[in-house]
């Protein structure tokens, strides 16, 4: 086992990990932040983007021990406090761009690291964008709007 | 899926990495982004005993240019290429191909050396630096040595790298020439079924996905040199190869796309 | 029978937000994976990597050495745990059907990659996958059948040794009109004679399955937690397979991420952790891993269809006649030998077609079960007479849009009998066409697509039509019995109003992404006059929801809704008496508006139904002999299927020398009736769409002539990205179907019914003039490079 320190949503957290804990399942598993999800084992889908340091990231291609020092926001750490959604969860809302969820958390990070790296995104940018991360309910038109919609307000 | 378990060794440097492949033998892999090794290991398709994690070599992770060269650093990563305004400006070839290269999430873990040195004949970069006529700079227990980018494929996920050598640096000569890259797939996120990739007007063209490793195109090359259209030398770019075969494509199939795309990314850089 | 009528507050028909959203937007959601089970044992599933063999040996050895690897069990181990019960088919569609023995775990032989053979007991996630990994199992191999056609040639192999065929059952829908079929044949102008090949699909949803069993050891209870579609069938079958008293199983479906069909079953695993978990008292459960689900989850479609249709000289047609080869896989499933017959009725499209013959035969393969998977028979139906119409038009040189008009059930003839034998509720299809036409802008598209052929361009344009009509609202209980469905088809709902005037529903449909939170709330709201914030709805857990049939077959709103209208209707009553009491008035005298009940005429008399609610509470003073509270329970068998239906158009761009498809322009007119919520029907048919689009262009499940599956990972199916997703472009045309008093039809299913032969007939109309007359699925960029060169006399 290896010692792990990692700063999650802002709060520093040590964990015990096996060198072959995915990082996806130190978070879940460890910590309890079940709100990333697995969706496939090929680094296909995408559901378990969270951020890095800033950047997505698959949390499921990633070692727990390579984040050793990192800064990981996951999909709990994105709303404010109160409860006020981020900008991109709002327009999710606003643009019904989920349907059962399970991709949402991952599509809702990548958004957010997206609209960050490219400024002036237009729609072929946003598809582009998020052809990392699969969506089998809403035909990502929602999506896309949403996320054109966030970015167009500042949405970071 | 879940990988086999393994040793993990973190390095301090690139002389304290290629010590600890000397030590662990061929039970050890190198560990960049993982953006290639870890899926593998997921399926244990790859079961490496020792994994060590170059990861956090910062000094590795570098782009400069001077003297008609460029040169990066190995841990230098694809998201960091793509939005380098002196790449941009020194070889826009190899920043555009970088943006290329799966989907953002994987562009902010891959790492140029990573991709080299996993020679994966459907990668984009490796095919793109050997269009560049680069050099891979591999350091070993006795030292760095120069590889020519045409000298480094040797098969399928294998190249001259011994097992205690590591990538330090990729360089590339300098140029703006035309330059073109035609990757060709069925979904966005995907390997190249096909690519193609003409460096400097057609003094180097690369085909990926076409063989056993990244290929030079030379029958391409020289045809070109030797005046003929863009058209005719397309028009040999699957001679002589034998690719792959799967869900995709077939190898008649792969030799027609090598032929077009390669026409393409020749009209596109500017051949005729 | 119009829904204003009880809505002054006009929540049905709005485009309102879900309430189902910040739960999952904020990860606060719990998916079965996400379910915290402290000392679980986790169940690793040893699969068989061969298509038919003999399980000669299973050696445990090496998973024991393993940490945490604490028990490897072999299907004869484990027989004992369900005796004389196996998994359920809840559909023998025939008398004489095959059903051979499907246990949980093979015992002797395996019958299919993805087969489980062996079962590791673990401490960890981590632990149940090196010991699933590290058991070694020795095979004898048998001959495998993998392909459908191939199952029924002379000298097939036998998928069940102990069946004298492959063949499951033949079923037919032909009554006694086989004459004057052949007689519209033999005196037809045009005749069309199709094969279509239907590739098997995997439904993959982003989640996988799992599940987690959780028994009460002193009260001997179980609970099974499962993502799944079906929590109260699921309850009933799993009480009869392990012979579990009902009472003392409980069944919860947590948020599920997705189903599309292929949760819509009784699993290996979930009778596995459920026996296991009562056998050791402790909890057991399992999470499926994507290159698992490729293999151990049911699959879609598999089918090779032949279908002629015989039309006069005007192109009227008069007779189709349709023989299915349908791939049951390995084993039935829940429902699927009656997966074909729900097409079965529907190979005549909306076409007023007087004579119908259909024939199925379903044959077993060494491969995964199919079962249903979006739309389930009926996508493969519509792609069958939609490509035969096109390629009916070419015939008698009419435009698609055309030889449609010609054939289409008038609006006037509604209630229509259909020569299949159905009543089909409501509709306009020539008008549900003309506006998709003109929505698409065919006649400009047509002329782009002249010009691009005169300027000899190598991006072709192809336009494609496909006009629908489903049958939803699953279903009337005693067609389900003509049919011989092992169950009923109504549903159930209760509506409560608490002493504060706030309202709970009680669903026995399941939702997993379909927003029926929402939406039962804007009914309710708007016949009670509450807010819909203030009504809760509870479904999916059969302590909290003990009757139910759950959610497949695009039913919940049809039939669920219904049942959640008329409970609310039932509460009014219940509330009108005692306002009548309350006010001294007729109940004859009474309006309910607004949440108020008011006398005619008397508007000072008046009383909001908070207070009835509060007064029906404390119970001091209600009307002699009636119970206290207010509350009303309704079990709704529908009288019919409800029939949806649309027109989409599709437009690609092809690259003949790559063979590359772009899905350029997509439009799609539906007709689900009365929409409840228009924004959650636009993302039903947007998703729907796509998936249907993708079967038409990326997605197969590959199989080698071993049996092996060689697409079983997101990498290598093709499940599209937005990158890859065209803009939709959507208007609708309801015609309110009398067969509900909301006039909803129903919209899960309709995009991806609609998709695949629009897009495929977009594709060969952009190639046709190459002499390109078929492509088949999915339109992979080698497949149309090869039918041009085909169809041009040999590769180039």
């Amino acid at each position: 086992m290896t010692a792990v320190t990692l700063t999650v949503n802002g709060t520093e957290r040590s964990l015990e990990a096996e060198p072959r804990t995915l990082l996806v399942h130190a978070l879940r598993d460890d910590l309890g932040l079940t709100g990333t999800n697995v969706g496939c084992d090929s680094s296909s889908c995408g559901a378990c983007t969270v951020l890095v340091d800033g950047q997505s990231a698959k949390s499921c291609t990633m070692f727990a021990v390579q984040a050793d020092g990192a800064d990981i926001t996951t999909i709990e750490g994105v709303a404010d406090a109160d409860g006020t959604l981020h900008p991109m969860q709002q327009a999710f809302h606003e643009h019904h761009a989920l349907q059962c969820g399970y991709c949402t958390p991952g599509m809702v990070m990548a958004a957010i690291s997206l609209v960050e790296e490219y400024p002036g995104l237009d729609e072929n940018g946003v598809r582009h964008g998020l052809e990392g991360n699969l969506c089998r309910c809403t035909g990502y038109q929602n999506i896309v709007d949403a996320v054109l919609a966030a970015a167009g307000s500042g949405g970071d | 899926m879940i990988p086999a378990a393994f040793d993990y060794e973190v390095a301090e440097s690139a002389d304290h990495a290629v010590s600890l492949l000397a030590e662990h033998g061929d039970d050890a892999k190198l560990l960049a982004g993982g953006h290639s090794l870890i899926p593998m290991m997921r399926y244990r398709l790859a079961t490496p005993g020792v994994l060590v994690d170059v990861g956090r070599l910062d000094d590795l992770r570098y782009i400069r240019t001077g003297n008609g060269t460029v040169s990066i650093g190995a841990l230098t990563r694809h998201s960091e290429l793509e939005h380098s305004a002196a790449l941009a400006e020194a070889c826009p070839m190899l920043a555009s191909v970088a943006a290329l290269v799966g989907d953002p999430a994987v562009r902010h873990r891959g790492t140029l050396g990573g991709t080299i040195a996993h020679a994966d004949p459907a990668s984009d970069l490796p095919a793109a630096v050997l269009a560049l006529g680069g050099t891979i700079v591999a350091q070993g227990p006795g030292g760095s040595r120069e590889i020519a980018a045409t000298d480094f494929f040797t098969g399928y996920f294998e190249s001259v790298l011994a097992d205690d050598e590591m990538i330090t640096e990729v360089r590339v000569p300098a140029g703006t020439g035309g330059w073109n890259y035609q990757k060709f797939n069925r979904r966005a996120q995907d390997w190249a079924i096909v690519g193609a990739a003409v460096a400097d007007g057609g003094a180097g063209v690369s085909l990926v996905n076409m063989g056993s490793t990244p290929i030079r195109a030379s029958g391409v090359e020289s045809a070109l040199a030797g005046g003929a259209s863009a058209a005719e030398a397309a028009a040999l770019a699957a001679d002589g190869l034998e690719p792959p075969e799967d869900l995709n494509a077939d190898a008649e199939y792969r030799s027609h796309l090598a032929r077009v795309l390669t026409e393409r990314a020749l009209n596109a850089a500017g051949v005729a | 029978m119009t829904i204003t009528e009880d809505a002054p507050a006009g929540h049905v028909g709005s485009r309102r937000l879900r309430k189902e959203d910040p739960a999952l937007l904020t990860g606060e959601a719990k998916f079965i994976d996400d379910l915290a089970l402290p000392g679980a044992i986790w169940v690793g599933v040893v699969r068989s990597s061969e298509a038919h063999a003999n399980i000669v040996g299973i050696d445990g050895s090496a998973a024991l050495e393993i940490d945490g690897v604490n028990e490897v069990l072999s299907g004869e181990d484990l027989a004992p745990l369900w005796g004389e019960g196996a998994l359920p088919c809840a559909w023998p569609v025939t008398p004489d059907m095959k059903n051979p023995t499907h246990l949980p775990v093979a015992r002797s032989t395996a019958k299919y990659v993805g087969d489980a053979v062996a079962v590791v007991l673990a401490d960890s996630r981590y632990a149940a996958a090196d010991g699933a990994a590290a058991v070694v199992v020795d095979y004898e191999p048998l001959p495998a059948v993998v392909e459908i056609e191939d199952a029924v040639a002379d000298g097939a192999p036998l998928v069940h040794a102990d069946l004298d065929s492959n063949e499951c059952y033949t079923w037919g829908l032909w009554g006694d009109n086989a004459p004057a079929i052949d007689a519209a044949f033999a005196e037809a102008a045009h005749v069309v004679s199709e094969r279509y090949l239907q590739q098997r699909l995997i439904p993959a949803p982003m989640e996988p399955r799992g599940c987690a069993a959780v028994p009460s050891p002193a009260g001997g209870e179980l609970t099974l937690y499962s993502a799944t579609q079906i929590p109260h069938i699921l309850k009933v079958m799993t009480a009869v397979v392990l012979g579990i008293g009902e009472n003392k199983l409980r069944v919860v479906a947590p948020s599920v991420g997705g189903g599309f069909g292929c949760k819509l079953n009784v699993y290996a695993e979930e009778i596995l952790c459920s026996a296991l978990a009562m056998q050791r008292g402790a909890p057991v459960r399992w999470t499926e891993g994507r290159a698992e689900a490729a293999v151990s989850t049911i699959q879609g479609r598999g089918q090779v269809q032949h279908i002629e249709l015989a039309a006069d000289a005007d192109g009227k047609v008069q007779a189709v006649r349709v023989k299915l080869l349908a791939d049951m896989g390995a084993y039935l499933q829940l429902v699927t030998p009656g997966v074909p017959l729900l097409g079965g009725f529907l190979y005549h499209g909306c076409y007023d077609i007087p004579n119908y013959m259909f024939e199925c035969t379903s044959v077993f393969t060494n491969r995964t079960p199919t079962d249903a998977y979006r739309g389930a028979g009926r996508p493969e139906a519509t792609y069958a007479v939609e490509r035969a119409m096109d390629a009916l038009a070419v015939s008698v040189g009419v435009s698609p849009e055309e030889i449609r008009a010609r054939n289409f059930i008038g609006a006037d003839a509604f209630p229509y009998e259909s020569s299949a034998g159905l009543v089909f509720d409501s509709g306009d299809y020539q008008a549900v066409l003309d506006k998709a036409v003109a929505l698409a802008g065919l006649d400009e598209r047509r002329a782009e697509q002249a010009q691009r052929l005169t300027d000899g361009s190598s991006k072709r344009i192809g336009i494609g039509l496909s006009s629908y009509v489903e049958m939803c609202g699953l279903a009337p209980s005693r067609v389900l019995a003509s049919l011989d469905y092992g169950a009923g088809g109504w549903e159930a709902a209760t509506v409560r109003i608490s002493p504060t005037c706030k309202v709970q529903v009680v669903t026995g449909s399941t939702p997993h992404g379909q927003g029926h939170e929402t939406c039962w709330s804007q009914i309710v709201a708007d016949k009670l006059g509450v807010d819909p914030d203030d009504v809760e709805v509870l479904h999916s857990d059969t302590a909290i929801s003990p009757t139910g049939l759950d959610t497949y077959g695009s039913r919940s709103l049809a039939v669920g809704g219904t049942a959640v209208y008329m409970a609310t209707e039932k509460v009014i009553d219940k509330a009108r008496a005692i306002a009548a009491h309350q006010l001294e008035a007729s109940e004859d005298d009474l309006e309910f508006s607004g949440g108020v009940f008011r006398v005619r005429g008397t508007p000072e008399a008046e009383v909001p139904l908070a207070g009835i609610a509060f007064a029906a509470f404390t119970a001091h003073d209600l009307p002699d002999g009636m119970e206290p509270n207010l509350e009303a329970h309704v079990t709704y068998d529908p009288p019919n299927f409800t029939f949806p239906n649309g027109t989409h158009i599709a437009v690609v761009e092809v690259d003949t020398d790559t063979g590359d498809v772009d899905l350029v322009d997509y439009v799609a007119v539906d007709d689900c009736g009365v929409q409840i919520n228009p924004l959650i029907v636009e993302g039903q048919v947007h998703g729907g769409i796509l998936q249907g689009a993708a079967q038409a262009l990326y997605e197969d499940a590959v199989y080698n002539s071993d049996g092996q599956l060689v697409s079983a990972n997101l990498g290598d199916y093709l499940v599209p990205s937005a990158a890859e997703a065209p803009r939709y472009r959507l208007d609708s045309h309801a015609t309110p179907s009398p067969t509900n008093p909301m006039g909803v039809k129903g919209v899960g299913e309709a995009g991806t019914i609609a998709a695949a032969p629009a897009v495929i007939n977009a594709v060969v109309d952009a190639l046709r003039d190459l002499g390109v007359t078929d492509v088949d699925m999915p339109a992979s960029p080698q497949t149309v490079w090869r039918a041009i060169a085909d169809a041009q006399g040999g590769a180039s």
